[in-house]
Order: C-alpha cells, then sequence, then structure tokens
C-alpha cells in the first residue's frame, strides 16, 4: 500500500488531488459533526446540487467555474438557512426543490452546450485530473481557516450545537454561527467537488461525524476522531481508485467512509454487549 | 435586583406577555405558577433577553444569570460528556479569551462536586436518565449565574424522589449560597411551600405576593386544587 502511495505521489497531479483532499476531508468532517448534530446535513447535500447546476452553467457559459459557483453557492447556503428557520416552509422539502431545481438548470445548460460530456461527468462524480495549483492554495487558506475558527472558537462552537438556547443566554449570538457555518460548507463544497464530483462531496461531510459517534461520546473524542477518520478514508479511496482504475476517486472516497461506518457500528454494538 | 415593568411581549403577531410588572428582591424565591401558555418561559426569555420586547423594562441591578431551559430535545443523542456540558456553562465567562482558564475548571469542579455529579464527568451526557440530566443542568446554570438562578420547570417528569432531592438542591443554593430563584412550576403545591413568592402568570400578572396570600386567594385556592377536595 505504502509503495503503490509513493507511486501515485510521483505524479503532480495526484499528489494535488491528495493534498487538495486531504484538506477537504478535514474541513468537512469538522463542518459535519455540527451539522450532523444540528440535523443540517441535509444542507450540505443542498448545496452540492446547486454547485453542479453553477458548474455546467458556467461550462455553458464558458467562463471559469468558479466565478459562478462561488456567488450562487453563498447566496443559496443563506436561503437555505432561512427556509430552513422560517416554520412556513419544512426545511427537507425545501432542501429538495433546490436540490432538484439546481439539477434541472445544470442538465438543460449541459446539454445547451452539447450534451453530456466528459466535463459534465466528471463534475458529477469527481476527477484527479481537473485539480489545479489554484485549487490547492484555495483548499490551504480554507482549511486554516477552519481550522482556526475551530481550535479558537471550540467551546462557543460546542454551546451552539448542543444547546442554542443556552448558547444565545450566555451571551453567544447564535445567528452570526449559523451563517458562518453555512459560508464555510459552502466554501468546502465548492473547493471539494472537483475531486469528489458533486453527487458524492455530502457523503464527506456526514459519514465522518455518523461513524465518530459510533466511537466517541464526548464532544471532543468526536470532533478529533472525525477527522482522523475522513483523512484516512480519504488516502484509503484513493489508493484504492488508483489501484483498481475501475474505482472512480469520489467513489473509492465514500466506499472507505462506508466501510469505517460499518467498523465502527460493530465496533460500537461488540462495545455494548461485550 | 430584579425590576421587570410594564413588559409587553408579542411573538408571531400574538400578544404572549401583557403590562407584566413584578420585582424580585435579593435572596428571594419566586414560583412563577400558570396554566400552558401562560406566557411563563416567554417571560423567562424576555428577562434574559433572547426574544424582542414589545414595551416595557427589564431591570437586573447586580449579578449575573444562570439559567435552565425547558426541557428540550436539545442535547438528546448529543455526544457530550457531563463535564463537557457542566462547563459549558462557564461559557458568558468567557469574554474574548479562547479557552477556558483554571478558574472556570475549578468553579466547575467545586459545583459539579457539590451537586454530586462528579462521579458522572466521563459519562455521556444524553444516556443518563432525565433526573440525572436536570442535576446536570442544575449544575451548569450554577455554573453560568453568580446569584441569580432562573430555572425553568425543572422538575417535571421526574419521580418523587428525584423531585425531593431536585428541591433541596435548590433550596440548598437558596438558603447557603444565597442564590435569588425564579422558577417556573406546575408543581403548585410544592411551590407554594417552598417560594417566598408567588407570580402567577396568563397572559398578565394574575397574582403577586406571598405565597401565603396566593394560598388565601381566590385564584390559589382554585389553581392548587383546593377547591373541589371537601367534596
Ligand atoms: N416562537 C414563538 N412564536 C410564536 N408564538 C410563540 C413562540 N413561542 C411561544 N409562543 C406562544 O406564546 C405563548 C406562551 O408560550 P410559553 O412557552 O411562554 O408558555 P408557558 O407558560 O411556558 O407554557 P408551558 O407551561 O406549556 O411551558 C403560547 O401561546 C405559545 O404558543
Ligand atoms: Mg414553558
Amino acid at each position: 500500500m505504502f509503495d503503490l502511495l509513493r507511486e501515485m505521489l510521483s505524479y503532480a497531479f495526484l499528489l494535488r488531488a491528495l493534498a487538495v483532499g486531504v484538506m477537504v476531508s478535514l474541513c468537512s468532517a469538522l463542518l459535519g459533526v455540527t451539522l450532523v448534530l444540528k440535523k443540517y446535513s441535509m444542507i450540505g447535500d443542498g448545496l452540492s446540487h446547486v454547485g453542479f447546476g453553477a458548474m455546467t452553467v458556467a461550462l455553458a457559459l464558458n467562463v471559469a467555474p468558479l466565478y459562478v459557483a462561488v456567488p450562487v453557492m453563498i447566496v443559496s447556503a443563506f436561503l437555505l438557512l432561512r427556509l430552513r428557520q422560517s416554520s412556513r416552509f419544512s426545511g427537507d422539502a425545501a432542501v429538495a426543490i433546490i436540490s432538484a431545481s439546481s439539477i434541472a438548470v445544470g442538465i438543460t445548460a449541459a446539454s445547451l452546450a452539447g450534451g453530456l460530456n466528459t466535463d459534465v461527468y466528471s463534475y458529477m462524480f469527481g476527477s484527479v485530473l481537473a485539480v489545479t495549483r489554484e485549487d490547492v492554495i484555495l483548499a490551504f487558506v480554507l482549511c486554516a481557516a477552519i481550522l482556526t475558527f475551530f481550535v479558537l472558537g471550540y467551546h462557543r462552537i460546542f454551546a451552539f450545537t448542543f444547546d442554542p438556547d443556552f448558547a444565545d443566554a450566555s451571551g453567544t449570538h447564535t445567528r452570526p454561527f449559523n451563517m458562518v457555518f453555512a459560508l464555510l460548507t459552502a466554501a468546502t463544497i465548492v473547493v471539494g467537488m472537483r475531486v469528489m464530483g458533486t453527487m458524492l462531496i455530502s457523503g464527506l461531510i456526514v459519514f465522518p461525524a455518523v461513524t465518530a459517534m459510533r466511537l466517541s461520546r464526548s464532544f471532543r473524542g468526536v470532533t478529533v476522531t472525525a477527522g482522523v477518520i475522513s483523512v484516512a478514508a480519504f488516502v484509503i479511496g484513493m489508493i484504492a481508485s488508483y489501484a483498481f482504475s475501475y474505482i472512480p476517486a469520489g467513489a473509492g472516497v465514500v466506499l472507505a467512509n462506508l466501510l469505517f461506518l460499518l467498523l465502527a457500528s460493530l465496533v460500537g454494538r461488540l462495545r455494548k454487549t461485550g | 435586583m430584579l425590576k421587570v415593568e410594564n413588559l409587553s411581549v408579542a411573538l408571531g403577531g400574538a400578544t404572549v406577555l401583557e403590562n407584566v410588572s413584578f420585582s424580585v428582591q435579593k435572596g428571594e424565591y419566586v414560583c412563577i405558577v400558570g396554566e400552558n401558555g401562560g406566557g411563563k418561559s416567554t417571560l423567562l426569555r424576555a428577562i434574559l433577553g433572547q426574544v424582542p420586547r414589545a414595551g416595557g423594562t427589564v431591570t437586573l441591578t447586580e449579578g449575573k444569570i444562570g439559567y435552565l431551559p425547558q426541557q428540550s430535545t436539545a442535547g438528546a443523542d448529543f455526544p457530550a460528556s457531563v463535564k463537557e456540558t457542566v462547563l459549558s456553562g462557564c461559557l458568558g465567562a468567557l469574554g474574548w479569551r479562547p479557552f477556558y482558564g483554571r478558574a472556570e475548571k475549578e468553579k466547575a469542579e467545586r459545583v459539579m462536586k457539590r451537586l454530586g455529579v462528579w462521579e458522572w464527568r466521563e459519562r455521556s451526557f444524553s444516556r443518563l436518565s432525565g433526573g440525572q440530566k436536570q442535576r446536570v443542568l442544575l449544575a451548569r446554570a450554577l455554573c453560568a449565574g453568580e446569584n441569580l438562578l432562573l430555572l425553568d420547570e425543572p422538575i417535571t417528569g421526574l419521580d418523587p424522589l428525584v423531585t425531593q432531592e431536585l428541591y433541596q438542591l435548590i433550596d440548598q443554593a437558596h438558603r447557603e449560597e444565597g442564590w435569588t430563584v425564579l422558577m417556573v412550576s406546575h408543581d403548585v403545591k410544592t411551590a407554594v411551600t417552598v417560594a417566598d413568592k408567588i407570580l402567577h402568570l396568563g397572559k398578565t400578572v394574575r397574582f403577586f405576593g406571598t405565597s401565603e396570600a396566593y394560598l388565601a386567594s381566590d385564584l390559589g385556592i382554585h389553581f392548587t386544587g383546593r377547591c373541589c377536595e371537601h367534596v
């Protein structure tokens, strides 16, 4: 396995994909703990579909994908949060509406631009070839921002996630926290979707948190475990996809995450009975 | 130490509180009673500044509030240890610092030991029983405040024995450490025995005075269910 890894690292594009992926995995795992616990994980799912729509529209218009994706995703993140908080609309219905609309727009744009070509395919399921040097820099900046936010804001994030009512009463304003989380999630999805694919990136947010909750009972434990598991699953998934060329990178990573989840469930069950 | 004057609150277009005025002196133990939907929780949230006020003022002349919210789904199935939960009560003392210092950790430890939750500190909060959870949340509230406790139905849903224990812990904080207590309760019969004063809320203040006066009032007689006892 390590020989394989060494071989992979000799390719510059794989190195870039690995670097971006490892950083994005860490970010999404950290965000995922709070999103899953607050039952906001569908927002990640919704945003990734919006990402697909935005990317294909950019492709059809022949502009740089990020210029379209970033503003659209930020607006959608706010919109999704709003819809979640308003009582007129049930949150998951709002996510489903936004997801389906984005895909419809995306597919229409794609067929206008000449059908489902390899570019569109790689937007959906990820491609390690597409990662540029700018993506690496972007991932690094994002990762640094999220790590700083989590280290310095750890206790507030805990209180905000655990009991927003109480956190609010203690003078931590919860509204900006929601916004910051939505924005960071949007940014993580934008940076990660080229490698992981828009259909699979939301798995990166949900899996590690759910797996870690099987293994640890403290918030600190879950946060750290989720980060470690996410990075490990990403590397293993990439190696698998390199070794078996029929597994796309994004799929490999999600399958590795699934494997970890099954193992963790088993461990959790054994621990309970044993 | 707490003065509420002509407080009005409207939520979702409906008036929930109207012209509520009362004041709590330092060291008093006040119970808020009233029908479901009478605005008791809303009053506490208005005191905390969590809901917008349509009118009136709330003045807290001294001290810091420790709050125990009405039982919610918060924390259900949440991976948090008891220690993490209690320590999060010190959040308000954090200011601009990112981490808890020795003072907060010592305070949390002291409170946990006093409330008998120190032994559970590594346990998962979500796996505690209802009574154990309330004990931990009381500890968190004691960490958060300095001398004013706002408790929203701390004993609802607990068995008689655990209820008794919790009353004792609150009483202890009140008597021995001088906490001023403002507690919402549906257990009116006990409320009148433990509290100095009763506030009966039903959109407005329907009664505010000593427990004895409440027991003697028509409203008190009715609400404590003694109107029908001789039947
Ligand atoms: N966020 C909200 N939006 C609209 N109406 C609300 C909101 N919160 C509370 N209300 C309404 O305000 C009224 C008072 O609610 P509150 O929770 O203060 O009652 P309560 O006295 O605490 O009741 P209970 O004894 O059941 O806890 C209720 O009619 C409720 O429907
Ligand atoms: Mg209430």
